[in-house]
Order: structure tokens, then sequence, then C-alpha cells
């Protein structure tokens, strides 16, 4: 177990935080998408210290086969913390905080999907925190968005989270561990670009209302940022993939050639 | 309270619900902003438990009791007692709630109410101190469904928050380390109390107190604890897979804020103590 001290104080008299940022100043975020090979779709996330991977299996069969949803695919969210991730051991043993997550963590990135393309099926989502230094629950969803991009699950958008906070009375974007544990609160928030709407709001700590709606406020910009973020590593993912310039033509041409052969005897079938 | 928005709801009540909020009325003739009739009751596990209460709003029914029992405290707060808060969705309360271990939706009631308690500071951990580093109070609250039709969240914090003002229990001291009661009564220290208000959204409307009809045809809902000094201490917004507006999230804000008043009230009634 390594220490923990509390820190003489969470914002500095020139303002900065305890890792030196400003308050409305993200930490370093590290996106990969494609890490893992066997799963359809997956990503990594490293926001400061926390790091965490997100894989996706899906759509397929579900089981237990109960579950199944006539009209839409089933969204399983699986929010899993290493046990060497937390400054103590973590009990294996899945907490009654993690499922507590899984289940937000399915209800802010449910909206972004287009689940009814897929009747009777799951679609998995699990997420393994490796290090967990504050704002999992957030870095899960920007992870495991990227990670549904990636499977080629319709989407109408990624999904950027982010929390916010308060600490010794100013607030501050992208709480880490020390400013969760010792802030006077924390806000985890998710958005929907395309429309500003909030799917996830969680809240503890102490905030009056005016406090709360700015704090949201600074999170959706933050969210905007991460969102750019996201693109771009989903972009760079891809371009990697894209075939070379020369044989993405002619694997065209042919295609046209094929189609075009195909279609004249039929019409003159008929 | 859950997410039962999966559950099987007909098409014609489904469009009843809605059809009703788009003229401006709810199933059971409330307005918007109004709670069903809440009714909370102390002292209701006299003989076994340190405190309890029952709390009734509309159809909806917990029963909380809390026990104080003495143990060692956490080894990162030697100086402070320990406070828990668990729910169960007991099957007795519904046809929808099963038998076996907790589902993320009891899970979810339990902390979402105890998150309230606790992020309000309400009870003063370090006034359950017998000998620091040896010995602590550790008050455990548990919340029962009796009664299910919507609106659990709020009703088991009303249930937790009067059984934890009602609670009394012996005093005790460590003498050549053993523990003795001394023979007095005391309260648990609180300094603020939290209310949890849970608003729920339906299209475009958003209704206080959702009874299970609403509650199956809503977007979702987002639960606020807010306190003494009408700070929010606690927020969650669950019970479905729906995105919410800012101004929405506004609006419910500044219906919590009003509500709580009137919620704290009934809680100092029932229980005849006040805070603040």
């Amino acid at each position: 177990m390594s220490p923990e001290i509390k820190p003489d104080f969470l914002i500095s008299p020139e303002g900065l935080r305890v890792d030196g940022r400003r308050p409305d100043e993200l930490r370093p975020i590290e996106l990969e998408v494609g890490v893992l090979k066997t799963a359809d779709g997956s990503a990594m996330i490293k926001q400061g210290k926390t790091h965490i991977i997100a894989a996706v299996y899906g759509p397929r069969e579900l089981h237990p086969r109960h579950l199944t949803l006539n009209d839409k695919a089933y969204l399983r969210c699986v929010y899993r913390m290493a046990t060497f991730s937390v400054p103590d051991r973590k009990r294996p043993a899945p907490s009654r905080r993690e499922r507590e997550i899984s289940m937000v963590i399915t209800n802010a990135l449910e909206p972004a999907l287009f689940l009814e393309e897929f009747p009777r099926t799951v679609v998995d989502v699990f997420i393994q925190v490796i290090q967990a230094d504050g704002g999992t629950r957030c870095a899960a969803i920007n992870a495991a968005s990227l990670a549904l991009a990636d499977a080629g699950i319709p989407m109408r958008s990624l999904v950027p989270a982010v929390a916010v906070g308060k600490a010794d009375g100013v607030l501050i974007v992208d709480l880490g561990d020390a400013e969760d544990k010792y802030g006077e609160g924390d806000v985890p928030m998710a958005v929907l670009p395309s429309t500003g709407e909030i799917t996830l709001l969680q809240q503890d700590g102490s905030f009056t209302k005016e406090e709360l709606l700015e704090a949201i406020q600074m999170g959706l910009n933050a969210c905007t940022y991460i969102h750019e973020l996201q693109k771009d590593a989903l972009k760079r993912a891809y371009l990697r993939k894209t075939p070379e310039k020369e044989d993405e033509d002619e694997y065209e041409d042919d295609l046209e050639t094929d189609l075009g052969e195909s279609e004249l005897p039929e019409e003159a079938d008929e | 309270m859950g997410d039962f928005s999966a559950e099987t709801i007909s098409h014609i009540d489904r469009k009843y619900v809605q059809d009703l909020l788009a003229k401006g009325e709810r199933v059971d003739g409330r307005a918007f902003d109004e709670y069903r009739d809440i009714e909370i009751q102390v002292d209701v596990v006299a003989a076994k438990s340190e405190g309890s209460a029952i709390a009734r709003i509309g159809d909806t029914r917990v029963i909380a009791g809390v026990k104080v029992l003495v143990g060692e405290p956490y080894p990162d707060t030697p100086d402070e007692g320990v406070t828990m808060i668990t729910a169960e969705m007991a099957p007795i309360a519904s046809p929808l709630f099963e038998v076996g271990p907790p589902k993320e939706d009891a899970i979810e009631l339990a902390r979402v109410v105890d998150r309230g308690v606790r992020e309000s500071e309400s009870v003063d951990v370090k006034g359950l101190v017998i000998e620091p580093g040896k010995k602590v109070y550790m008050v455990f609250c548990d919340l029962y469904t009796l009664e299910y039709d919507g609106n659990l969240i709020d009703a088991c914090s009303l249930a937790a928050n009067a059984a934890l003002l009602s609670t009394k229990f012996a005093e005790m001291k460590l003498e050549d380390d053993e523990v003795v009661p001394t023979g007095r009564e005391l309260e648990i220290p609180i300094k603020n109390l939290a209310v949890e208000c849970t608003v729920s959204k339906i299209g475009e409307h958003l209704v206080v107190d959702p009874v299970l009809k609403e509650e199956m045809v809503q977007d979702c809902r987002l639960t606020m604890a807010v306190d003494l000094n009408d700070h929010f201490t606690a927020m969650q917004k669950g019970g479905g897979t729906g995105p919410i507006a800012l101004k929405q999230v506004e609006e419910a804000m500044d219906i919590a804020l009003e509500k709580a008043q009137a919620l704290r009230e009934v809680i100092f009634e029932a229980t005849g103590r006040r805070i603040g």
C-alpha cells in the first residue's frame, strides 16, 4: 500500500491545483483505438494517472436468454477495477460501487446508440480499470464510446464525459484523486455533443444552485474539447487501416464495372 | 424506483400517461409539482431497535430501523464513528421485485440514500467516538420496502432521516478494555439534514414524486439531496437511459429547493427533533 498524504491545500495561493493545473485545465489525455485484437472494438484511455481499457463484443447472442429484448439490443456494461488499481488491494469480487457505476455508464452510453438495429442481441462493453486516480467513471465512458465506434455499432455520436467539482471553494474540471477525496464536491457528467443533452449526472459534496450550474457549464465546455480528442483518436486509428491510395482506386473501379455489367442483362431479360 | 422502463407497460397506458401530461394533468390528478400524502411514524420497532420509522408517500411505504453497535474505527479514521445505510427491495413490496441477491436498482437505491445522508455530513461522526482508535459507535440504518408505487428513493430518504433523528442509544465507556454502559442515553449527534427530492422527466415534462405508472414511461429521473443551507449535497440521474437538457436540470433544481423545505418539516414534526 502506497501511503496517502492529505495535501495542505488543493488550490495554491497562486490559484493553481495540486498537480499545477489551472482550475479549468484537463489532465493530459491519451486515447488509443483498437488496442485489443480479439475484441470487436476496443480503446484505451490514459487521463493523468488514470488508465482504463474498454472492449466491446457484439452484437452477439445474449446469455442468459431471458434478458433478451425483442425491439433492441441489450447493452451490458461491466465496470471492474483491478485489485492493484487502488492504494489498498481492492477485493476481487464486484463491489456495490462497481455495480452502480456499471449501471450509470450504461445509461450514459445508450442514448448515443442505435440499438434498435440489433433486436434480440447483446452488445457487451467490458471496462477494466488498470490504475485509478480519480475520474474513472468518466474516463471509462470516454474509452467505451470509442470502443463502441471501433466495433462498428451505429452511433449518433461519441459520448465525452468529465468530472467537475470544487476544491477550496474553487470550481475545477477533471478531478484528480486528491481533489476527489479531499475536495468539497464531485459532479461526474457525460454529454451527447450533437444535442448538448446530459446522459450522466451525479453529484456529491455541497454546492449552491449557482455553483452547480456553473460547474455543469464548465463540464459541457470540457466535454466539447474531449469530443474533439475522441474524434481525433478514431481518425488516427482508421488512417492506419486505410489501404494504399492506388489499391483503393483500383478496387472501386472494379466494383463499379461489375455492378454495371450485372445489371444490364437482367433488364434485358425483362 | 429502478429502471422499469424495460418492464412491460401497454401502449395504451403509455399513451394515456403522456396524453394527460400534454393536457397538464397527471394519472392521479396531482399538479406536476405536488407530492402525494406523506406520513411518517417513528419508534415503530421500539423494543428492539434504537431508532425506527415508517415513511409513506401515497402507496409507497418503507420501514427504516437503526441499530447502534460498538466496534472498532476504520484505521484511516481512528477518531470517527461509522454510519452505514443499506436498502433492500424486498419482494413483499411489489410483484416486480424478485427474491435473491440485490440487483443494480437496489444497490443504487441504497447508495443514493446513503450519499444523501453522508455527503450532507448530517451525522457528526466525530461525536460517535468512545475511545479514539479503539472503540466507536457504528450506526447502521437499514431500509426495507413494504409497498411500492413509485419514488422509493424519496420515501427511503424520509424514513432514514426520521429514524436517525429519533434514535436513542445507551452511552458506553471503556473500563479496563471492557465496554460497559454508563446508564445514560444518547441521541445521534446530527448537525445537518438533507432530504432527497426526485423529479421524473417524461418527454418535455417534469413531474415530482412519480407514481409507478409514471416511472414506467419516464425517460429518466433526477434525484437531488438538499440540505438545511439549500446546498445540493447529492444528485443522481437514473431510472432510465433518456438524456436530459441543462435547462431541465435547472428547472428540477428549483423544484427540489422548494420541496425540500416541506419534506424537512414533515420529518421534524414526526420526530419532534429539530435541527438547524
